[in-house]
């Protein structure tokens, strides 16, 4: 840990490690984010960060390993990991296609609404108050994100970038106390790319920490107090803009080395040691040959 | 023929000389088409309908009347007539080729059917001949008019008593076609095909036209008097019927329909495909044939009727938990078959609890029969009852009972579809994993659905037991060639319009309506039904009447094109900026 924070960390994540089968997605990663951090989670293509995401947010179950908000334990559902306070976003838009742009929000609100059936059913003023109350917040969010006055279109027939800011508008809704991103400026052009980014800032200025995952380095690198690079399901370096962008192997695990222990050869060699892990003696074993590979390299690196 | 309509034309200036000549030769047909109908077309009474007079319309040639009436006003609006051009506020081509077509379709139809059923050409009248050719003429002339179909401008402003006077109007004839359709002769199937053959084309002619779409505006401006409207329009129903058979009709549409709504939550609002949903509805009329005093009844209790029901739907409702609970953490495809088992375990459990192969609960395949008619506080519904001279029967009895009912589930549907838990329902449905992040308990909420539907059918199921006076297991099969069966409601439900409630009550309506009334068909009706479901997912796949989200989507692909994005993003970094 690089950071000297002193508060207590809304999320921590103790040994987090995701098994399909053989294959290890993401191994034994720590990560913690403090109140009004914005922290960014970078690696290339397929090293675990969406897996590492979807264990957070309790889709995935991990095989080993915590993930605790604010000190409690969070439970592996999706829908207790948001009424905990933590929301995500999709890596692919996943709105409500169908329903409007407020309905989407209030979908959003649903976490922090009480209103069963009976109290639909007589609309007593009880569900009236909280209806409004409801749309009143949405409608809050929506100016927040700059989307207000589009609360009556579809939201499949917004445009884009529209989509990914409604989405966040949509996480928003659950008052959490930390929101991760999953790859919030993937196709956008580089002014979207900034809007996004002052959004991000706003949305820690009000109190939220965030999480990000990012291909965009420009962006990340002007966003988060520190960043983390995961590499083929572990973590590689975590540190300050400064400290990851001069790390010569977080250099090598984008652009690939000039030795003879080549991206492709290992990932193969990582794959195969992973399955042999899986067949034979066990978890365990496979780990450890990773990790002599992966010391390897980058002494290789440092050489 | 045609020389009076095109000096009307001189006036016209917008369209190109070809266009007009050919609006004006359809105007003529159409009128040629109108005066064809007070001709006679055969000789013989023997043809349904009396086609036989010179001097006024009758059976099928109303039919054909009025859509030859519409074809002409169509194309005097296309003229751009004073007075007509609020006919055609979406673009009169497709409406006019509609019309147009439709009285060729209903015209042939009939004289097809005089040739056929009495033997030869020999039986047409000279008018047939006459009302044959002038319907085909406009579709020719129709056909090779350009199309000029446009965005539906701003209504003009109406006082709101006219617009009031409108939808009660519109409500007025709907109540006179279903009434139509309703009192055709069962024993001939040809006045019904005619009227199906009308019907149709004239939903597509005033659908193309955007009359549909001016009065669902209106409708939705004046909330409550479409509400009275839609009410008294309903209620009024069974004193129009000089027949008993025709009330049965309407209450048997009005089970079906209610049965149908409740479906629309758990597959319209919530997603899950339900094939066993009619077992519900067996449930409740089970329960309420047990328990409300038939002799037959394994039971020995008598409960009265309102007690009856609410057992009826608690039943049910246990039913869809116990149902529900199990099956509802499958997704799709899973549930589809999981509930199309149980809908079969359903009516093979009842066949069986017959005291020799099972406990005897429901004597099996002889059911329950003599249930009691109902009475409320000494109101018996099997006799007849005069109320400030009119007179209802049984039948009618139990229609308004029907209808409040169909009422309460109206009001269940739209209160729960209009709330936090129904936008949980429909998150579920559009994309469960997104909604399970947004912190909906997708298991909980979708059993709710389950739970809720089963109870509404459920209640139905009651008063349907009572109205029916017998209960077979036979009546609760996945599929047949009468309703109620799963499929049949399950396509009431996506023939109507999913997710809407006048789509479910349409489409039961009809789905009631055609079987009965095309029973000449016998087995070949499954094989119709299939070819119908078919045509509707090719040509019109969101159901007849679309809901509200595929409306909004239709009237925001116009909005979109403004590029208003930059002034938008401009505003959002301003805010942002500031706070940040």
């Amino acid at each position: 840990m690089t950071t000297t924070t002193t508060t207590a960390p809304v999320l921590t994540a103790t040994g987090v490690t995701m098994r399909f089968g053989g294959l290890t997605a993401v191994r034994s990663v720590d990560l913690a984010v403090h109140p009004g951090e914005i922290v960014g989670l970078i690696g290339p293509n397929g090293a675990g960060k969406t897996t590492f995401f979807n264990c957070l947010t309790g889709l995935y179950v991990p095989t080993e390993g915590t993930v605790s908000y604010k000190g409690t334990v969070l439970p592996p559902k999706p829908h207790m990991v948001t009424q905990a306070g933590v929301a995500r976003t999709f890596q692919n838009i996943r709105l409500f296609a169908n329903m409007t742009v407020l309905e989407n929000v209030l979908v959003g609100r649903h976490t922090r609404t009480k209103e069963g059936l009976w109290s639909a059913l007589l609309r007593g003023p009880g569900f009236k108050r909280a209806e409004a109350a409801s749309r009143e917040r949405a409608m809050e969010l929506l100016e927040f994100t700059g989307l207000a006055d589009k609360a009556d279109h579809l939201s499949r027939n917004l445009p884009y970038g529209e989509q990914r800011k409604l989405e966040i508008a949509r996480a928003l809704a659950s008052d959490p106390g930390l929101l991760l991103l999953d790859e919030p400026t993937a196709g956008m052009n580089p002014q979207e790319t900034r809007v996004t980014e002052e959004l991000v800032f706003a949305i820690r200025d009000r109190g939220t920490a965030v999480l990000v995952i990012e291909h965009d380095m420009r962006f990340i690198f002007n966003l988060c107090d520190r960043v983390a690079v995961l590499v083929q399901g572990q973590k590689l370096v975590e540190g300050t803009s400064d400290v990851v962008q001069s790390d010569e192997r977080v250099v090598a695990a984008y652009l690939g080395t000039p030795f003879e222990g080549d991206p492709g050869e290992e990932e193969a060699a990582e794959v195969e040691a992973a399955e042999a892990g899986a067949g034979g003696a066990g978890p365990k074993k496979s780990a450890v040959t990773g990790d002599a590979e992966s010391t390897t390299a980058r002494t290789e690196d440092e050489q | 023929m045609s020389t009076d309509t095109t000096k009307n034309t001189a006036r016209n200036t917008g369209a190109a000389p070809r266009t007009t000549l050919l609006r004006a030769l359809t105007a003529a047909g159409g009128l040629a088409g109108v005066l064809s109908t007070f001709l006679a077309w055969t000789w013989t009474d023997e043809f349904p309908g009396d086609l036989t007079v010179y001097g006024y319309p009758g059976g099928l040639q109303l039919l054909t009347l009025v859509l030859a009436l519409a074809t002409t006003l169509f194309a005097l609006s296309a003229l751009e007539i004073r007075g007509l051009r609020w006919l055609t506020p979406a673009g009169s081509t497709a409406a006019l080729r509609a019309a147009a077509l439709g009285t060729f379709a209903v015209t042939w139809f009939t004289v097809i059917a005089i040739a056929v059923d009495l033997d030869g050409l020999v039986n047409l009248e000279p008018g047939g001949y006459v009302a044959a050719l002038a319907t085909a003429a406009p579709v020719a002339t129709a056909f090779l008019l350009p199309d000029d179909t446009r965005p539906i401008c701003r209504p003009k402003e109406l006082p709101s008593w006219a617009e009031i006077l409108i939808i009660a109007g519109a409500f007025a004839v709907g109540l006179y076609v279903l009434n139509y359709g309703i009192q055709t002769d069962a024993e001939h199937p040809e006045p019904f095909l005619g009227y199906l053959i009308a019907v149709i084309f004239g939903a597509i002619t005033l659908t193309k036209s955007g009359l549909i779409t001016r009065i669902s505006a209106l409708t939705t401006t004046h909330r409550s008097t479409t509400l009275i409207a839609a009410l008294v329009t309903a209620v009024a129903f069974p004193f129009f019927q000089d027949k008993a058979s025709f009330t049965e009709l309407g209450v048997n549409i009005a089970i079906f329909a209610t049965v149908a709504l409740g479906l629309n939550i758990v597959v319209g609002l919530s997603g899950l495909l339900d094939l066993g949903y009619v077992a519900f509805l067996g449930v409740g009329a089970y329960t309420a044939a047990l328990v409300s005093g038939a002799t037959a009844s394994t039971i020995d209790v008598h409960l009265p009727f309102w007690a009856a029901m609410i057992t009826g739907a608690a039943v049910s409702l246990i039913f869809g938990v116990v149902i529900g609970a199990p099956t509802l953490r499958l997704r799709g495809d899973y549930l589809a078959i999981v509930t199309l088992g149980f809908g079969e375990i359903f009516r093979l459990a009842v066949l069986n609890l017959d005291g020799t192969s099972g406990p005897s609960v429901t004597n099996g395949p002889n059911g329950i029969p003599n249930i009691p008619p109902l009475e409320i506080f000494g109101f018996n519904f099997a006799d007849d009852h005069t109320f400030a001279g009119l007179t209802l029967d049984s039948n009618g009895n139990y229609y308004l009972l029907m209808l409040l009912v169909t009422i309460i589930v109206v009001l269940v549907f739209s209160r729960a579809g209009n709330s936090r838990i129904g936008r949980a329902w429909v998150a579920i449905r559009e994309d469960e994993t997104a909604a399970t992040a947004m912190g909906i308990n997708g298991f909980r909420v979708k059993l709710i659905a389950f739970a809720l539907g089963a109870t509404l059918a459920g209640f139905a199921g009651t008063v349907w037991a009572h109205f029916q006076t017998t209960v077979v297991p036979e009546q609760y099969v996945f599929t047949n060639t009468v309703p109620p069966n799963s499929t049949f409601l399950l396509a009431a439900v996506i023939l109507g319009g999913m997710g809407t409630i006048g789509g479910p009550l349409l489409g039961a309506t009809l789905l009631f309506l055609i079987p009965k009334k095309l029973e000449f068909l016998q087995d070949y009706q499954l094989l119709a039904f299939g070819i119908a479901l078919i045509l509707l997912m090719r040509f019109r796949p969101e159901g007849i009447i679309p809901n509200r989200r595929q409306q909004l989507e239709y009237h925001e692909t116009g909005q979109l094109d403004v590029p208003d994005g930059t002034g938008l993003q401009n505003s959002a970094v301003g805010v942002t900026k500031a706070e940040a």
